[in-house]
């Protein structure tokens, strides 16, 4: 990230939407909303003294997962690209009760700005590449997991937020009482692989599930009950890593995790099936890990309207083919990269940014596109000039000419053949499927 | 004892939804009927009442028009059209002694493997249950 930041030939447009897009492939044009993050980008050296000083806490709903509190001006994590905060004008003093203006107080660049409005920008590009990634899926829509009734039952992602250095504990797993649990069961397919949720596989959560029962073990040695319905170590090492983990000590318990239950003590009490012995397991735990599912974006369906996405039946944006064009769309010049297109994991994502990124180097490399021969042409001697093709034509390609006659313009000609099945005096015909050959494969067919 | 009756079916198929959507459908194994004879057309737009005719003309038990559906027109609003027009010809059918139900339009966009499976093995055995087109025409 920090690269594409410097790199002299990428504009980031980070606190962005796309709004709209138009035109076609090699003359997009694409309307981005830049948001007013009410600080002056030109100005802000990033000393972070601003969001130091702010005394208005917020719970971190987005980084840190709600583990964590963050300012009411402040950059969306340490590492942020580029390194200027924003101001979360819903929470901040200033904007809610009209006093304080502390960060403008202590900046030293003066690059407080309150008055920022929204930008509209129009950029011209040649090629787009959705990257929209996924959305967490809440594990509150399946209540048996009683998630949200204690502090001690989390998702994978919390989790993550609970082992990392920078995290609210710095770095030490414990209880929500600060203490080091003794026993934890880690829970896959929350929500994946359920009917009741979505049906298909997050397909990246075993092996991140695997990971967190070996932290477990490494940084606090407790019991840790893995409850799984089927492993899925299915990349290059990852085998070898269950099977690292399995020698860890960790209990693994074939079947799916049924239900957590709080007990009064506070304690969680873990219920299911254990496939391989056959009968129901119950364990009391101190603290429960979900492996949540991952699901398509909340506004999915806007950004599949704006750039003309096909969705497969879970939502995912649909590639041009499963197997062939995983990275292109049906739009020529749009194209996918990453978890917006289906469940995957890092290798995989970079693998499939990296043929979306070539997809556009080769566009761009021969300079000129190639168009489909499949346009209509018109039998001037055939057409009488009534105009009816024009009204058919979806892209406004067809108009009279000097002598009144349907004429094509075979540039913005899309080859639907509309206009071919409208014409009244079978004027037109739309090449590589004229009446004849579509009349020929009929009879050939019967 | 002549051989049972086996529907014979033209179905014109959207290249952009339901052509690729009979492909998943056979990437993913599911069964679809035989009987359906597929032509690719580039839009169901492009699929003029001629044509039609002309099939019923060449001998198909049903025609079937699959395109994208309203709103998701890879060209916009080929498929405008084609909600239209079959309707309409679907009346005027019944005047030349064919069964309306001979012809059917449905939307499967290329996601639904599932519905197209569905859809072509509902029709087939509509056609089926009509019979041979020959002997509602008296040939």
């Amino acid at each position: 990230m920090m690269d594409a930041g410097r790199h002299p030939n990428i504009t980031l447009l980070t606190y962005s939407e796309v709004e709209a897009v138009s035109g076609y492939v090699g003359n997009f044009t694409v309307r981005i909303r830049k948001r007013a993050r009410s600080v002056d980008e030109e100005k802000c050296t990033g000393c972070g003294l601003c969001q130091e000083k702010c005394p208005t806490k917020v719970v971190d709903t987005a980084y840190e997962a709600g583990m964590g509190k963050r300012k009411a001006i402040y950059r969306p994590f340490s590492q942020a690209i580029p390194n200027i905060p924003v101001i979360d004008r819903e929470n901040c003093l200033f904007f809610t009760k009209g006093r304080c203006k502390l960060c403008e107080k202590v900046c030293p660049a003066g690059a407080i700005d309150y008055n920022q409005q929204d930008q509209l920008l129009d950029v011209q590009v040649g090629a787009v590449v959705v990257a929209t990634g996924y959305g967490m899926w809440d594990p509150r829509k399946l209540p048996q997991y009683s998630y949200g009734l204690s502090p001690n039952i989390i998702t994978g992602l919390q989790f993550e937020r609970l082992v990392s250095a920078g995290g609210p504990t710095g770095g030490h797993i414990v209880t929500a009482e600060g203490k080091k649990p003794e026993r934890v069961a880690i829970i896959h397919c929350v929500g994946s692989r359920d009917v009741n949720a979505h049906p298909y596989c997050s397909r990246f959560c075993c092996m991140y599930s695997l990971k967190h029962a070996h932290q477990v073990r490494d940084h606090t040695g407790a019991q840790v009950y893995q409850f799984y319905m089927d492993m899925r170590a299915f990349g290059k090492a990852y085998e070898e890593f269950y099977e690292r983990v399995q020698e860890e000590g960790v209990i693994f318990v074939r079947g799916r995790g049924a239900e957590v239950e709080v007990l009064p003590d506070g304690k969680l009490r873990v219920k299911g099936e254990d496939a391989d012995l056959g009968r129901l397991v119950s364990v009391d735990v101190d603290m429960v890990i979900l492996a949540s599912a991952i699901e398509p974006q909340p506004d999915a369906d806007r950004v599949a309207a704006i750039f003309g996405l096909g969705r497969t039946p879970d939502g995912w944006f649909a590639e041009a083919h499963p197997k062939l064009r995983p990275a292109e769309t049906a739009t020529a010049g749009i194209f996918l990269a990453g978890c917006c297109q289906g469940p995957r994991d890092i290798p995989d994502t970079v693998s499939h940014a990296d043929a979306a990124a070539m997809q556009v180097v080769r566009l761009f490399n021969q300079g000129e596109v190639t168009i489909s021969p499949t346009v209509a042409v018109v039998d001037e001697a055939k057409c009488v000039g009534c105009g009816e093709c024009i009204l058919a034509c979806p892209y406004s390609a067809i108009a009279r000419n000097l002598r009144g006659k349907a004429e094509v313009n075979p540039a913005l000609c899309q080859g639907c053949g509309t206009c071919v099945a409208t014409c009244p005096s079978h004027a037109i015909a739309g090449l590589h499927f004229t009446d004849e050959q579509i009349v020929a494969q009929i009879e050939g067919l019967l | 004892m002549s051989e049972p009756f086996e529907p014979r079916i033209v179905a014109f198929l959207c290249n952009w939804c339901s052509y690729a959507g009979a492909d998943n459908a056979g990437i993913a194994r599911m069964k679809s009927p035989p009987n359906v004879l597929p032509i690719r057309v580039m839009c169901s737009g492009r699929v003029s009442p001629e044509m039609i005719l002309r099939a019923f003309r060449a001998g198909a038990d049903g025609v079937l028009v699959l395109g994208c559906h309203i709103g998701d027109c890879h060209y916009i609003s080929g498929n405008h059209r084609t909600a239209k027009r079959i309707p309409l010809l679907r009346n005027l059918l019944a005047y030349v002694g064919i069964h309306p139900d001979r012809l059917r339009l449905d939307w499967v966009s290329s996601a639904e493997a599932p519905k197209f499976a569905q859809v072509t093995a509902e029709f087939v055995e509509t056609v089926r249950a009509l019979g041979p087109i020959k002997k509602e025409l008296g040939l």
